[in-house]
């Protein structure tokens, strides 16, 4: 039905709507009494109560009222707009009336949730009532705005997330660009050795898909690159990459790595950030071997051809023909047209230095998890055999849980994967060299497919769980070189010391140290800890307030790989739809000029940031391009002559709803 | 009169003593941030003043000063702005156009005799429920303080100075 053939008079009153919402709004407010008030109000036809209106009955029953009682304005009291806005106005419109004439009032974030006083909250109930019903009376007629979808999609973030959900989109047949920091993809699971619970080998299963992107036809690869800028709105953004050189031609190079080997350095002796720094790289090599692409890339801090311009350069004598190798690559700006954009920047593991008592960056033999993670890696700096920086074998090895997790001093919130990736250390531990593994944990959270069932293979395999927080951990005065790591046993209620060999600390996830640059850059809201926040946590968990943006995998929240790669295909199918849809419906909202009140004084042409304000030269009136506009009002309230409206926050709506708040009838 | 108004809370006045003063506030809450943090703030079923009334708008930077005066007008005791933090409006740069206007219309409301605390303005994110509890209490905790808003007999008083000059 066209909602705008349905604008009937305002001569049918209004019907106001209260929800119990089972009690959540009828526990705290007096429904019956607010009821009975709104029944008094000016232009009140119908007044009820209902115990979800959001249901379909309780929809029928505001639908069965428009026709029967011919109602023209509706008020629903009930959640905020966010939430079930959209809802309502969708069962007004299928009844007849446009979509845009019934109100929100929101009783239960901002009322009966809040509140504790049953009179004040009812009070305020009506209160806002009586405003909505003021506002919906002078409500407009509008029709919601249609923007076409451009098909191309921009994934941020190389990792499984961002790999997995370009792959679903670039099979659908959409072209994909997919952006990267670092030299290659893969992320942190192309870091890990295996992958809990089923003891998967990260790479067999990451490398397949790694190659995929690489090999795929609908995928742009741009490696080494950032996002800079984003403009424009869902279905059309404009967006600014930014393509650090690689010093390295990705088109010439074939990947052979001669140039590595023919380095001036002989040794290599760059720490290598792939293997957390325990390992060591030339100034020319490849992050690890399946990175993708397959091409060398130059470190301009270490090269010494960056530094003095002094180099032999054997690597481009070796490189010959192919003459992959070019100092002198200049950055790039790249701009591209998406439709929507897809967020997969994932995680940062916590500082352990943050908590010095555990002694990260004092004594050389407390690790990271990352870092074990490398080390029992096979391609790993000790191929896969578990050395001490000195050189030793452990003989006992305690794990720390909840290091940067569940913890007033850092973060409250509990990273999820730290118990289970804890057991699967301990078990790899185990296999590689029969040292005894003391877990120090709080609580064991092993809530998942297949969990709870490795935690108890880990502990039949003669694992120690110790309940307690490790409260110290320093070197062992009778024995140099071994770790007392000193707890309270809060099973058995003693303090324990228990010396070890290595300490792993079991580092949580915490949003990227830049997450909110990327927002701001993105134009999307963080949630308290700093993760990007979802639209809902239940019901839009990959969507963002930002339309046509989702999230996917750790940016959003702490996620093991099963749930980053679901949330990277509900991403894509969220993407898809938009894609498919080929339109996005937007709020009427825009602003428009009164041009027989319009002085033409340019105010509000250098206040709106969008640049949807000219000046009509032939007439000396400001004309507002509905396409730029977004919406904000603030041209509106700028306006000296009142002579720019905008819609459904026209200034009388705002007026009636100060007013009906205000007023005591 | 201010005096009429009804006593939103009067399940907290006792027989003996006279009825605590309950200031009426109306908010203006931007969609993208403030009133997100008062939705999450519900969600978090924190507890906050029950005398803010909260009108939503696209962005702060559509208050126009006359929705302040009108509110005031129709017997507001204060008035409340809630917007994203500077740099992080969802309309790039509203909240400052709302800054300008905010600090302007303080000088204006003080020549009309308006103490300054009655209009505030607040950066407040989507995260941040427990500022916006923290700004809602503070807010009527402060204008009960000032006791209801005498707007005639304040207009008055400064007509009367003038006179004098």
């Amino acid at each position: 039905m066209d909602p705008a053939n349905t604008n009937k008079a305002s001569t049918g009153g209004t019907g106001v709507y209260v929800c119990h919402c089972g009690t959540n709004i009828a526990g705290i407010v007096d429904v019956h009494v607010v009821v009975e008030y709104a029944a008094t109000l000016p232009s009140v036809a119908i007044a009820r109560d209902y115990k979800y209106l959001c249901s379909t009955p309780g929809q029928e029953l505001i639908k069965q009222d428009i026709h029967e009682h011919g109602i023209d304005r509706v008020v629903v009291a009930a959640c905020s707009p966010c939430l079930h806005e959209k809802t309502f106005r969708k069962a007004i419109a299928d009844a007849g009336l446009n979509p845009y004439f019934v109100q929100i009032v929101n009783l239960r974030e901002h009322d009966s949730w809040v509140h504790t006083d049953h009179t004040a909250a009812t009070q305020k109930a009506m209160d806002l009532i009586r405003a909505a019903v003021r506002r919906v009376r002078i409500h407009k007629p509008l029709n919601p705005k249609r923007v076409s979808v451009h098909p191309d999609v921009l994934v941020v973030g190389g990792g499984i997330a961002g790999i997995h959900a370009a792959l679903t989109l670039a099979d659908a047949g959409k072209h994909v660009y997919l952006v990267e920091r670092d030299a290659t993809i893969g992320g942190h699971m192309a870091m890990f050795d295996k992958t809990f619970p089923t003891l998967d080998c990260a790479a067999c299963i990451l490398t397949p898909k790694m190659t995929a992107v690489q090999a795929h036809p609908k995928i742009t690869l741009w490696t080494l690159s950032e996002v800079t800028q984003v403009d424009g709105y869902v279905g059309n953004y404009k967006v600014t990459v930014k393509r650090k050189p690689r010093f390295v031609l990705e088109d010439a190079c074939v990947g052979c790595m001669e140039c590595i080997e023919a380095c001036v350095y002989k040794q290599a002796k760059v720490p290598d950030e792939f293997n957390m720094y325990l390992g060591k790289r030339k100034p020319i090599y490849i992050p690890f071997p399946q990175a993708v692409p397959q091409v060398v890339v130059i470190d301009p801090e270490t090269c010494i051809e960056f530094k003095s311009g002094k180099c032999k350069k054997t690597c481009v004598e070796v490189c010959a023909d192919r003459k992959a190798i070019d100092f002198h690559q200049p950055e790039k700006i790249e701009t591209i047209d998406v439709g929507t954009i897809i967020l997969a920047t994932g995680f940062y593991t916590f500082n352990a230095k943050r908590i010095p008592y555990y002694g990260y960056g004092t004594y050389p033999n407390v690790y990271t998890a990352l870092e074990v993670e490398r080390l029992v890696n096979s391609a790993g700096p000790t191929g896969g055999e578990i050395v001490l920086r000195d050189g030793r074998r452990p003989k006992a090895v305690g794990i720390v849980h909840c290091v940067g997790s569940r913890d007033e001093n850092t973060n409250r919130y509990c990273s999820r994967v730290c118990c289970m990736y804890s057991l699967k250390l301990a078990h790899l531990i185990k296999e590689r060299s029969e040292a005894e593994v003391f877990n120090f944990y709080i609580d064991m959270r092993t809530p998942g497919k297949g969990f709870e069932e490795f935690y108890n293979r880990v502990a039949e395999e003669g694992t120690h769980f110790i309940r307690g927080r490790v409260a110290d951990i320093y070197p062992d005065p009778q024995d140099q070189g071994r770790l007392l790591m000193c707890a309270e046993d809060t099973l058995m209620g003693v303090i324990c010391k228990v010396p070890v060999d290595m300490v792993i600390l079991a580092t949580g996830l915490e949003p990227q140290p830049d997450a909110q640059e990327i927002r701001r850059r993105f134009h999307i809201t963080c949630s308290m800890e700093g993760f990007f926040l979802e639209r809902h946590p239940k019901l839009a968990p990959v969507s963002t307030f930002t339309d046509g943006v989702f999230l996917a995998g750790c940016c959003q929240g702490p996620k093991d790989i099963p749930d980053t790669v679901a949330q990277a295909g509900a991403a894509a199918a969220e993407a898809l739809a938009l894609i498919d849809a080929g339109y996005v419906e937007q709020e009427p909202y825009t602003a428009s000029v009164l041009e027989e009140e319009c002085s033409g004084c340019k105010t509000c042409i250098p206040i709106c940031p969008y640049q949807a304000i000219t000046l009509l030269e032939d007439k000396k009136k400001a004309n507002i391009n509905e396409v730029l506009c977004k919406g904000c009002g603030t041209c509106v309230a700028a306006c000296p002559s009142g002579s720019i409206q905008q819609n459904f926050f026209e200034d009388q709506e705002i007026f009636a709803e100060i007013e009906g708040l205000l007023s005591y009838a | 009169m201010p005096e009429a108004k009804p006593n939103s809370s009067g399940a907290a006045a006792s027989a003996t003593e006279a009825p605590r003063f309950e200031p009426r506030i109306i908010a203006f809450f931007c969609n993208w941030c403030t009133y997100l943090a008062a939705d999450l703030a519900g969600t978090s079923r924190m507890k906050y003043a029950p005398n803010v009334r909260v009108i939503r708008i696209m962005c702060s930077g559509r208050v126009d000063p006359q929705f302040v005066l009108d509110a005031f007008a129709q017997g507001a005791d204060g008035v409340l702005i809630g917007g994203c933090h500077p740099g992080d409006c969802h309309y790039q740069e509203g909240n400052y156009k709302t800054l300008r206007r905010y600090l302007l219309l303080k000088r204006l409301l003080q020549q009309m005799g308006i103490e300054e605390e009655r209009l505030r303005l607040e950066w407040i994110s989507a995260s941040e429920a427990d500022r916006l509890r923290n700004a809602m209490n503070d807010m009527v905790e402060k204008v009960r303080a000032l006791g209801p808003l005498h707007l005639r007999s304040a207009e008055e008083e400064v007509f009367a100075e003038e006179v004098v000059v």
